[in-house]
C-alpha cells in the first residue's frame, strides 16, 4: 500500500507526495503530458530532441547535471509516444536542490544554440545506435506507418526519419516549450523522508510562480477500425527470420487493460508459459518468442513477436502462433493457470515497491491515467479477472483483420 | 518572497552512511549464510554462490550452460514442472554466471518460501541435464549468437577481452561457432559434479528474514548429501596480452564504430584500486565526466561514451567503451588519449574534484539503499574475501584525496602506449 497526499498549486501544478521513513534518498519525479503523438508530422522525434535539450541548461542556471552532482544526486529521463518523463535522486537532506533545479527549467530553458546544435548529433547517433546499426533494430520503424494510418502512433518516439532532427529549429523548439513545458502540464511526484510540510513549502517557493501556461486539449485523429489483415516483408542481412504480429487493443485507461494484459502473461510470462512450452520447447519453432502488451494510453497494441528456428519457414511460424491464440479464444483457462499470473502479478506488485524512485513514477503515471490510487489499486483489477473475460478479450482481438504482420526475412 | 534562482541552496554532504551488516551463521554442514534483515515487506531474496564462473570452465560455454540447464529437468521434476512450480507461486528463479562466480537466486513472498524453497534445492542438487533440452537450449543460443555477433559493440566486448587477457586465459577466451558442438550431457555433468556443492558454495539473503528462514535453508541445504570428496582442482593460466597496440576488426556496412581502450590492471584487493576509481570517475565514470562533457557534450559525436574499472577475482582491467559515427571514430579516439593525457598533465581543478567527491558519496549512499542493494554491495567484499572496512576506507578515500595524488595516479596508469586500442567498423 502506497500512501500518498495530493495537492495543486494555483499555477496548475499537480503535486503528490509520499512519505517513505526508510530510505536516505528522496526523488522528485516529474512527468511533462506530452508524447511523441503530440508531434507534428511533418516534425517527428522532436519530444525526445526536446528531453535532451532540457539537460543543455535553464533561464537562470547553466548547467543542470553539474549542480545536481556536486549535491550527491543523480537524474535522468524517457521520453515515450505518451509522455516525457523526468526523475532525479538525491540525499534527502539536500531535496531543496532538486526544487531549484527543475523549477528553473520550468520556468524557462537558455535556449542555447550550442546545446540545440550538439544534441540534435547526439540524437543523431543515437538514431544509429539503437535503431540503424543494429540487427532488427528498424523493426518499429517498419511496425508503425502499417498499424496506424491516421494516429500518431505511427511513427516511433525517435521520430519518422534523421532529417526531421536534422531540420529542428530553435524557434520550433521555444514553441513546444511554451506550449507543453508550464506548470498546468505537468505532475510532480515528490518521495522519501521528508516532511508533507516541507514538500508544501518548497513546492510553493519554488514552483508557485511561475506563470500557468494553455490548457492543452489533445485532439488527436483517432485509429479507423482496421478491417483487412496488413502485411509487410522485408529482407535484411540477419542471420534469423523473424515475425511480428500487432493486434490493436484497448487504451492502458480502459477496464478491459486488465483482462488482455494477462492473456499476455499466460502466453509468454516465464517458462511455465503457454508458447514457451508449445512453440520453442515441444515444436521448437522459435528461438525466442514474445507475447506482449505496449501499455499505450491512447487504444493500443498486443504484440506477438519470435525468431525463428532454423528450417521453419514464415507460414510455419505464423500458423504456429495462431494455434496458440486460437486456444486461449476458444478453451476458458483453467483456474490454477489463472491463479498463477495473479500470483505472479501480485507478487511483482510487492517487489516493485522496494525502490523509492519506481514508486513515484507510478504515482504520476496513475494520475495522469486520472488517478493516482490506481497504484494501489490496480492488484485488486488484475485478481478479478475471470477466466470469461480472458476468453472475450481474447476474442475481440485475436482476429484476423485486426493483424498486421512483418515478415522479417534473413538474406539468404 | 522574491527567490533568487541563480543561486544554488544550501546543501550538505553526505556525513554518514548507514549500512545494516550481514550477519553470518552456519548451516550444519558449515556452508556459511550470510543475511540482511532490513526492508518493510514480506519478501525474501536467497542467493546461492558457487564458484563456478567462466574462469573454471575446461571449454568455453561449459558454465554458462551448466548454470542454465540447472532449471531444465532434475531427477524429480521436468523442465515444464520446475517452471510451473515456481510460477505458481509468484516466484523469480533466476540463474547467472560470471567470469568468476555463478548463481541461482530466488525472490519470493515469504509465505510461499517454504513452498519454492524445495524446487531450488531440487534444482541445485539434483539437476540431470536430459539431452533434448540441451539440445534446444544450445540451438537457440547459438541463433543469439549469431545475432550478437552482428552488434558491433559486441563483437568489440568479445575481442577486447580476447586481446588484453590471451586466447588461452578463462578471461579472454570467447566462443566460437565450432565450441557448440563441444558441449555435451557428460562434460555438463562433470562440471556440475565439481563445482556445484556444498564446500564451494554461499548463501546470501535480503529481507525479511527470522528463525524459520535460517531452519528452512539448514533442512534443505545443510546436510552432507552435496559435497563429494574429491578437491576442486582449478588450472593457473598466464595472461598474455597481445603485443600489437593497434587493433582494427573492419565491417564495410557500419554506420558507427565501436571503439574499446583499455589495458590489464588489478583487481579490489589492490592498494590502489579505490583511488583508482575516484579517477576514473571524472575520467569516464559518470555523465558529467571529461569524456562525456568532452566527446558527447561539446561534440556530439555519440550517444554515451564511459570508461570503468572491472574487478575479477584473478585480475582486473581497465576499459573506455563507445560507439561513434565512422566520420568521427578517428576524431573520437584522438580526444579520449587528449582526455587521459590532460589528467597526466593538468591538475583536477579544486571545484571539479569537490564535485566528484560529493557525486561519489551520493552514489554510494543509493547503492547500500534497501536490502537488496544492501546484499549487492556486500557480495562485492564478500567475494574478496574483504571486511565491511573496504567500505569505510572508501569513503575516507574520496574524503581524503586530492588533486596530486591523482595526477600521480593517471601518470602511472593512464600512459597511452600501455593501452590496448580497437575499433571495430570503420576508422
Amino acid at each position: 500500500m502506497i500512501k500518498y497526499e495530493k495537492f495543486e498549486l494555483q499555477n496548475g501544478l499537480k503535486v503528490i507526495f509520499h512519505q517513505d521513513k526508510s530510505t536516505p534518498i528522496a526523488c522528485i519525479n516529474i512527468l511533462y503530458n506530452v508524447g511523441a503523438r503530440d508531434e507534428n508530422p511533418e516534425q517527428t522525434g522532436f519530444a525526445h530532441l526536446f528531453e535532451h535539450l532540457m539537460f543543455g541548461g535553464s533561464i537562470n542556471i547553466p548547467n543542470y547535471d553539474e549542480p545536481l552532482q556536486r549535491v550527491g544526486g543523480e537524474n535522468n529521463a524517457f521520453t515515450t509516444n505518451d509522455i516525457t518523463n523526468y526523475y532525479l535522486t538525491l540525499p534527502s537532506e539536500n531535496l531543496e536542490t532538486g526544487f531549484w533545479l527543475e523549477s528553473d527549467r520550468m520556468l524557462s530553458l537558455a535556449f542555447s544554440d550550442k546545446s540545440l546544435e550538439v544534441q540534435r548529433s547526439v540524437v543523431i547517433e543515437e538514431f544509429k545506435q539503437r535503431y540503424l546499426n543494429q540487427p532488427y533494430g528498424d523493426v518499429w520503424l517498419l511496425m508503425r506507418p502499417m498499424i496506424y494510418k491516421v494516429h500518431p502512433y505511427q511513427w516511433d518516439t525517435i521520430g519518422k526519419e534523421i532529417s526531421h532532427i536534422e531540420n529542428a529549429k530553435m524557434e520550433d523548439v521555444k514553441n513546444f516549450f511554451k506550449k507543453f513545458y508550464c506548470p498546468n502540464n505537468a505532475i510532480m511526484v515528490v518521495a522519501g523522508n521528508v516532511a508533507l510540510e516541507e514538500v508544501k513549502k518548497l513546492s510553493e517557493k519554488w514552483f508557485g510562480p511561475i506563470p500557468k501556461g494553455p490548457d492543452n486539449k489533445r485532439n488527436l485523429p483517432v485509429e479507423p477500425e482496421q478491417t483487412e489483415a496488413r502485411s509487410l516483408m522485408v529482407e535484411r542481412d540477419v542471420p534469423a527470420d523473424a515475425i511480428y504480429m500487432a493486434y490493436h487493443m484497448c487504451s492502458r485507461f480502459d477496464k478491459e487493460y486488465y483482462a488482455t494484459d494477462l492473456i499476455s502473461d499466460i502466453l509468454s510470462r516465464g517458462n511455465s508459459s503457454r508458447m514457451h512450452n508449445a512453440l520453442i520447447k515441444d515444436k521448437k519453432m522459435f528461438s525466442d518468442l514474445q507475447a506482449y502488451v505496449m501499455g499505450d494510453f491512447d487504444k493500443g497494441l498486443f504484440v506477438v513477436s519470435g525468431k525463428l528456428s532454423k528450417g521453419v519457414t514464415m507460414g510455419e511460424a505464423e500458423q504456429g502462433i495462431i494455434e496458440e491464440l486460437e486456444k486461449i479464444k476458444t478453451q476458458l483457462v483453467t483456474i490454477d493457470e489463472l491463479q498463477k499470473v495473479k500470483n505472479k502479478m501480485e507478487s511483482s506488485h510487492v517487489f516493485g515497491e522496494i525502490e523509492v524512485l519506481n514508486k513515484a513514477t507510478n504515482l504520476a503515471v496513475s494520475e495522469l491515467l486520472g488517478n493516482a490510487n490506481m497504484v494501489n489499486e490496480e492488484v485488486g483489477e488484475y485478481l478479478s479477472v475471470t477466466a470469461e473475460q480472458i476468453k472475450e478479450q481474447a476474442n475481440i482481438i485475436f482476429r484476423k483483420e485486426n493483424c498486421s504482420t512483418l515478415y522479417y526475412s534473413a538474406k539468404k | 518572497m522574491a527567490i533568487d534562482r541563480k543561486v544554488s541552496p544550501a546543501f550538505k554532504t553526505v556525513e554518514k552512511i548507514e549500512i545494516i551488516r550481514a550477519t553470518e551463521k552456519q548451516l550444519r554442514n558449515k556452508i556459511p549464510v550470510y543475511s540482511i534483515n532490513a526492508g518493510t515487506q514480506e519478501l525474501i531474496k536467497v542467493e546461492f554462490l558457487f564458484a563456478a564462473g567462466m574462469f573454471y570452465q575446461q571449454k568455453p560455454l561449459q558454465a554458462a550452460s551448466v548454470n542454465t540447464m540447472l532449471e531444465e529437468g532434475t531427477t524429480k521434476m521436468s523442465a515444464a514442472e520446475i517452471a510451473d512450480a515456481v510460477d505458481y507461486y509468484g516466484a523469480f528463479l533466476e540463474v547467472g554466471v560470471s567470469q568468476d562466480n555463478a548463481s541461482v537466486v530466488l525472490y519470493t513472498l515469504n509465505k510461499h518460501l517454504r513452498s519454492t524453497l524445495s524446487v531450488v534445492e531440487d534444482v541445485i542438487k539434483n539437476a540431470t541435464f536430459p539431452e533434448e533440452e540441451l539440445h534446444t537450449h544450445l540451438t537457440n543460443k547459438k541463433q543469439k549468437f549469431y545475432v550478437n555477433n552482428q552488434k558491433v559493440a559486441n563483437v568489440a566486448r568479445k575481442r577486447f577481452t580476447e586481446l588484453l587477457f590471451g586466447e588461452k586465459h578463462p578471461y579472454g577466451i570467447n566462443v566460437k561457432e565450432s565450441d557448440f558442438e563441444l558441449i555435451n550431457v557428460g562434460n555438463l555433468k562433470s562440471f556440475y559434479k565439481s563445482f556445484y556443492r556444498s564446500d564451494n558454495c554461499k548463501i546470501v539473503l535480503a529481507g525479511k528474514i527470522d528463525e524459520d528462514v535460517f531452519s528452512l535453508l539448514d533442512e534443505h541445504f545443510g546436510g552432507n548429501d552435496w559435497s563429494p570428496e574429491s578437491a576442486i582442482k582449478t588450472n593457473k593460466i598466464e595472461i598474455i596480452t597481445n603485443p600489437q597496440r593497434e587493433q582494427l576488426i573492419y565491417k564495410d556496412d557500419a554506420l558507427q564504430s565501436a571503439i574499446r581502450i583499455g589495458k590489464v590492471m588489478f583487481n579490489k584487493t589492490h592498494p590502489d584500486f579505490q583511488s583508482l576509481q575516484i579517477l576514473n570517475t571524472i575520467f569516464g565514470g559518470y555523465f558529467g565526466s571529461r569524456l562525456m562533457s568532452n566527446i558527447r557534450e561539446d561534440k556530439g559525436y555519440t550517444y554515451g561514451i564511459g570508461s570503468g574499472i572491472a574487478s575479477l577475482q584473478h585480475s582486473g582491467y581497465f576499459f573506455i567503451s563507445t560507439e561513434v559515427g565512422v566520420d568521427v571514430c578517428k576524431n573520437a579516439v584522438n580526444e579520449i588519449y587528449f582526455e587521459m593525457d590532460r589528467l597526466r598533465t593538468e591538475i583536477i581543478p579544486e571545484d571539479e574534484l569537490q564535485l566528484v567527491k560529493n557525486y561519489l558519496l551520493g552514489t554510494f549512499l543509493r547503492s547500500v539503499d534497501g536490502p537488496f542493494a544492501m546484499a549487492e554491495r556486500f557480495k562485492g567484499i564478500l567475494e574478496y574475501g574483504l571486511s565491511y572496512d573496504y567500505f569505510d576506507k572508501y569513503i575516507a578515500t574520496i574524503k581524503g584525496i586530492s588533486a596530486s595524488q591523482l595526477r600521480e595516479l593517471a601518470i602511472t596508469y593512464f600512459e597511452k602506449e600501455s593501452m590496448i586500442e580497437l575499433v571495430v567498423g570503420k576508422k
